[in-house]
Order: C-alpha cells, then structure tokens, then sequence
C-alpha cells in the first residue's frame, strides 16, 4: 500500500565561538580529554555562567537567514535531567521563549521548490563525550559547554530524499554564513529525525525518533530502512510502537534503543544565573547586514544576469567560495555567453579539486588566468587538449597561461607554411588513405588530420590541417 | 492538594534519591504539611501578575569571545571519585 | 589585653601604630579557638588540621584589610582549602579555585582561615544543626542554637574566636544567627556582592555578607567585597560607595516604616517590648517613624519554600559521585542510576532530602504552574509591596526574628515550625532588597534580641547610616558572652 511518509528534522548545530558558551575554555576539536574544562564547564559548585556575545550574535545570523522571526525576549532555561556527561545534571536551553520561531527553509525537489517550515531555532550548551566500556564509562568535558544551536524542522519533508536535500541545503546557509564548521564527524553537526507514515488523509501515525546517524547518507539510509519497515508492519495491519530507535551503520538497520526511555520530565524552569536578554530592533539589523547573499538568491541571480542553467547554478553556488570564484571569472570575461566559463569551472576546474583542495579557489589560479587560459583556446592559439595540460601545469606552478604556452611550446601551429611540411609528410607515409579520401571515403580524411596532429604532437590547429589536406588532396 | 506516596516515589526517582520505606513514609507526611502549607497561595488572584525569576531587572549581560586558561588536567581531576588517565570514569549505564 | 576580642577597625588602627604584629593576632585568635571551640564548635574539621593556619603573608602595600583574619562560610570556595558545605557528599572537596570574594579579601591584604565555620547543609536551616558535624552552640547560652545557616560565623564572632566573618543569606541566614548571637550581619542587595564561588543554594535569593562584631567593621568587609564582577552575569554595575563615610551621621528625618504585619500573633512578647524601646530610641535621635502596610507578607514563606527549594533542587542535582565529592561504595556490577541514588541517600542529610525532593517535586510535571509559576508571581507582589513603601520611607524597622534562640534540638523534629523562625528576613531575599541586624538587647533569659533595618536596592548607605547612629547610643554590641 501506498503510505504518506511524515519527516522532521532535528539539528543540532556547534557554533564556532573561539571559546565555550558560558566560559572562556578554549572550543578546540581534537585535544587531550579534560584539559579544556575549568570550574564553570565542569559545572564545579559555585560556578557560574556568563553568556558569549559572539555565540548570540551567530545565532541571529542563522535564525535570521532561515527566516525566522526573531524574539524581542529571550531567555535561558534549565532542563533538568541525570546524566554523566552532563555536568551540572541540567542543561542550560531554550524553551519556551526561544531565540526565535517560525522560519523557513526553501529545497529544491525535482526541479520544484519546497518550503520547509522552521519551528525553533534556539541557543543550548553541548555536553561532554561519552566513551563506554565493558564495565565503566569513561567521561571527557572538553566539548561540554560548547555553543549549540538546536534548528527544529516543521514534520513537512515527505521522503528521505528530501529530508538529505533539507540537509543539504541548510548545510550550505549555514557555510554561507561562516557560524559553523557543519561537520558531522567531529560531531559539530548532528541530526536526529522523526517519522512516521500514515495513509492519505489519516491523522498523524506513530512517531518513530531515529538518532545515532552520523552523516547525511546515513539519515538518508535510516530513514528509507524506516519507511520500508513501518510500511511492512502497517500491511501487515500491525501497530506501530512509539520509541527511540538507533541507526547501525554497520547492519544498515535501526534497532530500538538499548535502554528503556521513562517519560521524560525535564522540570525546565527559567535559569536564575542568567537574565534575560532583550533583543533591539536595531541590533537585529546590523545582524542582517552582515548576512551575505545565500544560495537560494545566488542560483537565481547567477541564472539571470549570466544565464547559468539551474543545474550549473546549483553546482557552482553549493560552495560559497566557488561561487565567488565564478563570480569573477564572469566578470573578468568580456563575453555575454558565460557557457564557456562554466563549462570549465565545472569541468576540469571541479575534478582538479580535493580533499586537500576542497575548493576552486584552492587550485592558486587567479579568475583572471584561468579566463586567459580560456580565451587562448578561442582565439586558437592552443588547442583544447594542450589546454588542459596548460590547466594542470598551472595549478602545479600558479604560472600564468602564457608562460606555459612558451616554456612548453604549446602554441597551436596555424601556419600553413610550417604544417604543408608535416602534411606532405603524412600523405606519403599513409597512401592507401589518401587514395581512399580521393575515391570518395570521407573518413579517410579524419585519420589522416589525426596523423597530422599526432606529427605536431597536438599543436597543430585541427581546422587548418583539415583545410589544407582537403585543399592538396582534391587538387591532385 | 494531597500527596500520595506514588507522588513521593516518582519526585523521588526525579531528584535520583533512594529513600528507605520508613523514610519515605516520614517524608510523605512531612511534605503534606507543607504543600497544604504552600497551598495558602491558591487563594490570591495572580491574574495579570508577571512572574518574577530574578530578583532586580537586569537584561543582556555577555562576555567578550576572549579565550582564557582552562584548568590544568590534573586539577580538573583532583577531586574525582573515580578516574583512569585524563578521564573521569563512571559505571556502566544502563537505565 | 586581649587581641581576639578587639574589632577589625580597632586592630587596623594599632597595627598602623605597629602596637600589635599580624602574627600577635593570628596567634591570639588560635589560643581563642584551642580554648573554647570545643564548647561553640563555631570551626568544623579544626581536628584535622595539624595546625591553626592562615593564608600566608599578606600582600605588600598596606591594603585595607592586612593581616586581619577572615573567617568564612564553609560554602564559600577557598582554593586548596576543604569546602565542604557542611555535607558528607562534599567530603575532601578542594575546589581548584577562590571565590570572588575571597580574591577580593586576599588582595585586600586579609588573611584567610583554612579551617571553615559551621552551616546547616548546603544552607538548609535556620539552626546549624542540620551540619553533617553536628550543630554550633550559641555562645550566650550553650543549649541554645545560634540560628543559621551561618551559625558558625556568627557564634565565631561572638565568642571572640573570629574578628571578622563571611555568611551567606538565602531567606535570612546572616542576619537571624546574627541576631541570635547579637552581632552585626548584612545581607547586601542581591547582586552587590558577587556571588561567584558561593556554592548556590537558591541562585536567585543567595547574597554572601558580612558578619562582624559591630557596625563599622561590617562597612569595612563590604568594602572589600562589594562590586560588580564579570564572572557573575546577576552582579549589577553599580558603583560602590565608600561605606564608611556613611557612618558617625546625623540621622534626624529620616523616614521609617514599620510594618504592622510583622507586629502580629507569633512575635514573642519580650522581643516585641526590646524592639519598641529599640525604635524610641531611634525617635529620640530624630527620626520619623509611621506605621505603614506590607500586606502579602504572609505569603513570604509558601513563596521562599517553593522558589528556594526549586532552584536548590536543580543547583544540588550536580552533587552525583562523578567530579568531586563524595561516591558512595559500589556494589560490584553496580549500574549508573544505582550509584546516583546510593550516593545521593548516604551523601545529603534530611532536611537536604527533603527540600531536594519538594523542589522537584514544584517543578514536576503537573504542578509547575499551581506551585512554581505561581509563587514566582506572588513574589512580584511581595516586591511591589516594598516599592511602595520605599516611595515614601526611606527604611522599614523590623524584628530579625520573631523570637530569640531556641533550644538545640526543639524544632528538628517539625520542619514548618522551623521554616517560620525565617518569616522575617525572607522577603527581603525575594524582593532583592538590602538588610542588616544589629543587636538591640537581651531578655530577661539573657539572649540576645536584634534589630533588622531593611532599604531599597543599592541603599546600604542609609542602613549603615541608621545601624551606626543606634549603635552610638547603646553598648548591646559590647556586651560579651560568658563561656
């Protein structure tokens, strides 16, 4: 039977305060356990909290730029609950007058775009790592306290594809907005989802939480495992239990949680160490002007003012960098048709990229050279094949194009004077084909201009090479 | 409002303190006086009231993004019960 | 003479004399405590140190405190020294930091007593005997208690075994035991005293104070420890006054409220007699005095109990055998939720339990809003009545508590008897408002009887000024206790 599939998405989100949410210990991925703590994030008796301005700061930028409205009183409150890795046993968060509400999130479905309802996006601090053994668990504070932003998604993504497109897409604003390293294997970017499935126009089933999925394709894959498992059991005509459920990468299934989940009752109320803060209109504003043109806008405008199609738009926007690659190499080219620009830039520009070098602009090529390059080959001073060794050579070196082209001699040989000799070479070296052009073959006629360009090792101009063999050999 | 002894169980499974029956039983009688104590409350008309968290009305107070020392390893685990390296070590979960 | 018995101002002046060495007075104050804290048991693990110590030499370049001696709440941090609470679940806690406070008193030039004074657990009383080291004697009658929770303190200085000293007040826990002792305790408003590395009790209530043996010393410690702090985001920029200068002035015309609601049933007859003379006296200096109205005053304590214990139960929740403290022995294969409530039974105390347990209970599921939310807004009303009255007085007289000391061991057994000896210091935490207590007589028993002065925020001017001007004219803070 065909079900309709309900997604929200949950994500957590570290912001990258230089230091922590409530003290000044350092926000450094990667260091020995415990020597980033100090009293207040160790939650020792008698500390106390005290807000980092660049972490609200950041956290406007990301509710403002997921069109949220942001709130004029705000305020932090304490969840209460027991847990090692927690501190203080209570965390300090948002609930019911959060940051702000009631945003959105366009994705683009199939050529369609979706908008994505925001319900909250609120400020809380991180808790510790846990590291289990057999018999004990091992505690680690360095990332307790860290900024967190918690980004709640309306239940409005109808498929895995979209949840992973929802992710995507919001990855991206958030790169956009330089606030967040996004990256969920350091954990500073985390996501949990819920799901469930009902038939058309049923109320709401039963929601499944689905955690522990540490990459984008892993909540993609959960969820689809989830969608499939619920339809069977709903065929069968069975119910659906409410619980928590974990993703295991390694069976490729969710398993229910381990541990039996008691209702929760966080006892929130608001936190006496910190008053509240009151968010000026003004403030707000001066946040907005730092927020640059996010992708959404920037595929559009890339559409209309250099006719982009929406596919190479998307690619090129994806990476704010590379868009702002792009971006001058537009500018610095004098044509109206950018096609040939794009199509390096997502051609040979894209595939020189890696791991070490993520982006275009990683490659040390100025805009300005690789629009050189470009031109040689239009004017036909290279050919499209020694193009791309000019590409590598300059990547390699950060040479411009024209000190290649000399050093190696790659310029395109368009002279007749010097490639009659090599002509002449290959009419006598290959007669059978010739005679076959004259008696009307006209394929004949390409192998003999590839043997022409193999001669000049690829500097011959292909066009006149083939002018000039069609010339002689008719003449004949 | 009374106070049953499930009430006093569960508060007391919140508050993660076990509690010998004979103690609970004290307990339960003993918070009985008080929330019919505290229960003279619900007799004030609070309608329009704003609650009030913090005793004087301060907003907005941050602190610069400026990184300072943290504690030196071994004096973030001075005082634990219980450690192994630079970690402290808690038993087993389950819940 | 002897140096243990002589105020904090009157040492500064012969030490500036060189008259006496900071040694002298070090030495005299440990001669003090050997002598009689077996009988007061102001101090707690005093046995197990091998010596009487101080925080070391002070600081070059004679700062307002140097070489005086401060004796400090056991819930106060103290780097390196035991800060326990008075709690078996803070058992050999060294916090690996000092409280704001006691920064402030150490570059002040003060010496620091690593021995700390006796509480009630984590602040939960009114008596100081609910100490994981059992109660604090009360110096004027050694059956009595010396009210709490800074018990330890205020007998301290009492007894002659302390020249200066730091409490902590949440519902009246400087100024009742100051009362009960007849010495000086001023609860400052909430946020002019950092509270950072004070261990919270109720964080929206606490203050730390001073408890001393006269006025002009208590002017003297806030001016040390007053001030706006970074490191506590509800310490409130205000400059501080130089408080002395408000002391030895003329207080004629200035206006006093005295609020009919705390002259009512439950107020001993004797205190009642010893205030009025108390505010004659003030009238003979010239002041105004007129009755005036606080009328949810009897909702203070339902409020204080619902808020206080709320945000205690939340503040203690960290108390859990994982960082510091005490752990309770493992069972072997004993599970993480097992180790929570087995450390937390043998760890808190009763009355800790149970204010633990009706905290949450406040902030549980169902009842938030008919208890938690509710009280948080009769306190709006109980700050609203003060704004009023400050509109036209400039302080409100009171009593510190509605009878003197009790017996040791006479209100244990029934909490809400217990929790009403706070019924008039209490609002003055909820409303954020400063008070102070200063002794104003003895019944015919012969305990003391004090005097509590109440101001709107940021004034602790006018009650230094008031308190000062009574001072002068009564001996009650020279009188000493026979031990």
């Amino acid at each position: 039977m065909n079900y309709e599939v309900v997604i929200g998405l949950e994500v957590h989100l570290h912001l990258k305060t230089r230091t922590k949410a409530f003290c000044g210990c350092s926000t450094e991925f990667g260091k020995e356990p415990n020597s980033q703590v100090c009293p207040v994030c160790l939650g020792f008796p008698g500390s106390l909290p005290v807000f980092n301005r660049v972490a609200l700061d950041y956290a406007i930028k990301v509710a403002l730029a997921l069109n949220c409205k942001v709130q004029e009183y705000t305020k932090f409150d304490r969840k209460n609950y027991f847990y090692p890795d927690l501190p203080k046993d209570y965390q300090i968060s948002q609930f019911d007058l959060p940051l702000s509400r009631d945003g959105f999130l366009e994705i683009n479905q199939q050529g369609e775009i979706k908008r994505i309802g925001i319900i909250r996006v609120h400020i809380e601090e991180d808790a510790g790592k846990l590291i289990h053994r057999d018999e004990v668990s091992l505690v680690d504070f360095n990332r307790a306290g860290i900024p967190l932003l918690e980004i709640v998604s309306e239940p409005e993504l109808n498929s895995a594809q979209e949840a992973h497109e929802y992710l995507v897409t919001l990855k991206s604003v958030i790169e956009y907005l330089d606030v967040s390293d996004c990256d969920m294997e350091k954990g500073s970017l985390r996501c949990d989802a819920n799901i469930s499935l009902r038939k058309k126009g049923d109320k709401l089933g039963t929601k499944i939480e689905l955690k522990n999925m540490n990459s984008f394709k892993a909540v993609k894959d959960a969820l689809d495992f989830e969608i499939e498992r619920q339809a069977e059991l709903l065929d069968e005509g069975k119910n659906i239990i409410q619980e928590t459920r974990l993703w295991d990468a390694r069976e490729l299934k969710t398993m229910p949680m381990r541990t039996k989940e008691e209702a929760q009752d966080y006892r929130y109320f608001p936190e006496p160490d910190l008053p509240p803060f009151i968010i000026e209109r003004n403030k707000i504003e001066e946040i907005k002007k730092g927020i640059p043109e996010l992708p959404r806008e920037k595929i559009l405008r890339f559409m209309k003012d250099y006719g982009l199609s929406e596919y190479d738009a998307k690619i090129l926007v994806f990476s704010q960098r590379n868009a702002d690659y792009a971006e001058k190499c537009f500018k610095a080219y004098s044509k109206p048709d950018k096609k040939p620009i794009v199509n390096w830039l997502v051609g040979p520009a894209l595939a020189a990229t890696s791991q070490s070098r993520p982006e275009i602009s990683d490659l040390n090529i100025p805009p300005e050279n690789l629009v050189e390059l470009i031109s040689f080959v239009e004017k036909a001073e290279i050919s499209n094949l020694s193009a791309k060794l000019v590409f590598t050579e300059m990547i390699k070196t950060g040479k411009p194009a024209a000190t290649i082209i000399s050093e190696k001699n790659l310029s395109q040989i368009s002279d007749s004077g010097a490639l009659n000799e090599i002509i002449e070479l290959v009419i006598k070296e290959n007669p059978r084909s010739a005679s076959d052009y004259k008696a009307g073959k006209a394929s004949a006629l390409m192998f003999l201009v590839g043997q022409a360009m193999k001669k000049s090792q690829g500097k011959a101009n292909p066009k006149v090479v083939q002018d000039i063999l069609k010339r002689r050999l008719n003449d004949a | 409002m009374a106070i049953t002894k499930e009430t006093v169980e569960y508060v007391t499974h919140l508050a993660r303190i076990e509690l010998e029956p004979k103690e609970l039983e004290k307990l339960s009688r003993q918070l009985q006086g008080i929330v019919e104590f505290i229960d003279k409350l619900s007799g004030l008309n609070i309608k329009d009231v704003l609650p009030m968290s913090h005793a004087l009305p301060i907003n907005n107070v941050l602190r610069d993004d400026f990184p300072r020392e943290s504690l030196p390893v071994q004096k973030a685990l001075l005082n634990a019960p219980a450690k192994e390296g630079s970690f402290f070590v808690v038993p087993k979960i389950i819940e | 003479m002897e140096l243990n018995t002589l105020t904090a101002h009157e040492l500064i002046d012969l030490l500036k004399t060189k008259e006496v060495t900071c040694d002298r007075i070090a030495a005299s104050l440990e001669t003090r405590i050997k002598g009689i804290d077996s009988k007061v048991k102001a101090y707690v693990r005093l046995d197990k140190q091998k010596e009487f110590k101080n925080s070391g030499a002070p600081k070059p370049g004679s700062s307002s405190l140097e070489g005086i001696p401060v004796s400090i709440k056991d819930n106060i941090c103290t780097e390196g020294y035991n800060t326990e609470c008075c709690s078996n679940i803070l058992t050999g806690f060294k916090p690996p930091y000092d409280a704001t406070v006691i920064r402030k008193l150490k570059d002040a030039g003060a010496s620091i007593l690593e021995s700390k004074t006796n509480m009630d657990e984590f602040a939960f009383g009114s008596s100081t005997e609910n100490s994981y080291f059992g109660p604090t004697h009360n110096p004027w009658n050694l059956d009595c208690v010396p009210g709490g929770s800074s018990g330890g303190s205020a007998a301290a200085v009492a007894a002659d075994e302390a020249i200066l000293a730091l409490g902590s007040d949440t519902g009246g826990s400087i100024r009742q035991p100051a009362s009960f002792c007849s010495v000086v305790g001023l609860k400052p408003t909430y946020g002019r005293v950092s509270r950072y590395g004070l261990i919270a009790f109720a964080s929206s209530l606490d203050q730390i104070g001073p408890i001393t043996k006269d006025v002009t010393d208590s002017a003297l410690l806030m001016n040390v420890i007053s001030g706006y702090d970074p490191f506590d985001s509800t310490s409130i920029n205000v400059s501080v006054p130089n408080y002395r200068l408000s002391l030895g002035q003329d207080i004629k015309g200035i206006k006093i409220g005295i609020p009919r609601e705390y002259f009512i049933e439950g107020l001993d007859r004797e205190v009642k007699i010893i205030l009025e003379e108390a505010i004659r006296e003030l009238k003979n200096q010239g002041v105004h005095s007129q009755e005036v109205s606080l009328p949810h005053t009897e909702y203070a304590v339902p409020v204080y109990y619902i808020i206080a214990t709320a945000e205690a139960s939340s503040n203690l929740a960290r108390f859990d055998g994982v960082q510091y403290g005490f752990r309770a022995n493992e069972p072997t294969r004993a599970n993480l939720i097992e180790m929570y409530k087995k450390t937390r039974e043998e760890g808190f105390g009763e009355e800790a339990k149970r204010r633990i347990i009706l905290g949450t209970f406040a902030l549980s599921h169902g009842y938030y809003d008919a208890y938690y939310l509710r009280a948080l807004k009769v306190r709006t009303l109980i700050k609203e009545d003060f704004d009023k009255v400050f509109k036209d007085f400039d302080c409100i007289i009171t009593p510190t508590s509605p009878t003197p000391a009790f017996k040791i061991g006479e209100r244990m057994e029934d909490p809400l008897k217990m929790y009403l000896s706070d019924i008039y210091t209490i609002s003055s935490n909820l409303a954020g408002i400063p008070a102070i207590s200063v002794p104003c007589g003895f019944t015919k028993a012969g305990l003391p009887v004090g005097l509590q002065i109440l101001a709107k925020p940021f004034n602790e001017e006018i009650l230094f000024k008031v308190a000062h001007a009574y001072e002068q004219r009564t001996a009650w803070h020279k009188m000493k206790p026979k031990i």
